[in-house]
């Protein structure tokens, strides 16, 4: 299966915080994109300019036009965008 | 002309012009992120464009075919895609060494190597097999225009005719 576009995870490699996210799009079955960033914080250049912070987890969701960082905040997002009775 | 010996490597069935460029997908390495990429959408994107197939990042031909690819302004004319078994992290570093504006994809396995027909069984290396040094002018469509494949080592690609096969396609 080619990875969509609509979702597009910007994670770290081993990150718990990002597995954390991949778990719960997973359980959703949600189709996602990933892009693996640098390990060191001071060159995540792409994830400034997308959430106006460094860090990882990011999620991009094209189809609602949502940009947010913080693997809480995603979760949260994910399961009430797309979970059962979700608004998608 | 160069006073040392070179070596020829084994006869190879490789991908030639008038092909079709065989499609793959692996992480594509850029300066700030790596991602799957279908060799296919980047052609429909970006074409036409260069895949180059070298050795692993770090060895010495790798270094003087980005750099001499680089002062011929060949990647200022187009697209230039590296291919080597080395990870995203390397291919980070040669990206940031290099200077250069391209993108590398990490095929760690060596299944881009034989659907081109590029392998190179490092000799020495248990288990290392790696990319031979090659050139390939993909067009729209993603016919292969011009191929050139080594049949030695250290050898390097003809790089006027380079220029002369990229012309045809730009």
């Amino acid at each position: 299966m080619m990875p969509s576009d609509q979702l597009l995870l910007y994670r770290l490699q081993a990150c718990p915080y990002c597995e954390r996210v991949v778990r719960v799009l997973d359980d959703l079955g949600l189709d996602y994109r990933s892009r693996f960033v640098e390990p060191m914080h001071s060159e995540r250049t792409v994830v400034r300019r997308l959430t106006g912070k460094r860090t990882v987890p990011a999620l991009v969701d094209e189809s609602t036009g949502v940009t947010m960082s913080e693997s809480a905040n995603i979760v949260d997002y994910l399961r009430a965008t797309y979970g059962e009775g979700g608004e998608a | 002309m160069v006073d040392f010996e070179v070596t020829d490597l084994p006869e190879t069935a490789h991908v030639t012009a008038g092909d079709e460029a065989p499609d793959f997908t692996r992480p594509l390495v850029g300066g700030e992120f790596w991602e799957d990429r279908s060799f296919a959408a980047l052609v429909d994107e970006e074409a036409p464009l260069l895949l180059l197939t070298h050795p692993m990042d770090g060895a010495f031909p790798t270094t003087y075919v980005w750099n001499a690819l680089a002062d011929h302004g060949i990647v200022d004319r187009l697209p230039v895609v590296g291919c080597s078994v080395s990870t995203p992290y390397e291919h980070r570093n040669l990206l940031a060494d290099r200077g250069v504006d391209a993108r590398l994809y990490s095929d760690p396995a060596g299944g881009v190597a034989e659907a081109y027909g590029v392998t190179h069984d490092l000799d020495g290396m248990a288990g290392v097999s790696e990319h031979r040094l090659a050139t390939f002018v993909v067009d729209e469509d993603r016919v292969v225009r011009h191929a050139w494949v080594a049949s030695q080592q250290p050898a390097f690609p003809d790089y006027e005719a380079l220029t002369a096969a990229v012309d045809e396609v730009v």
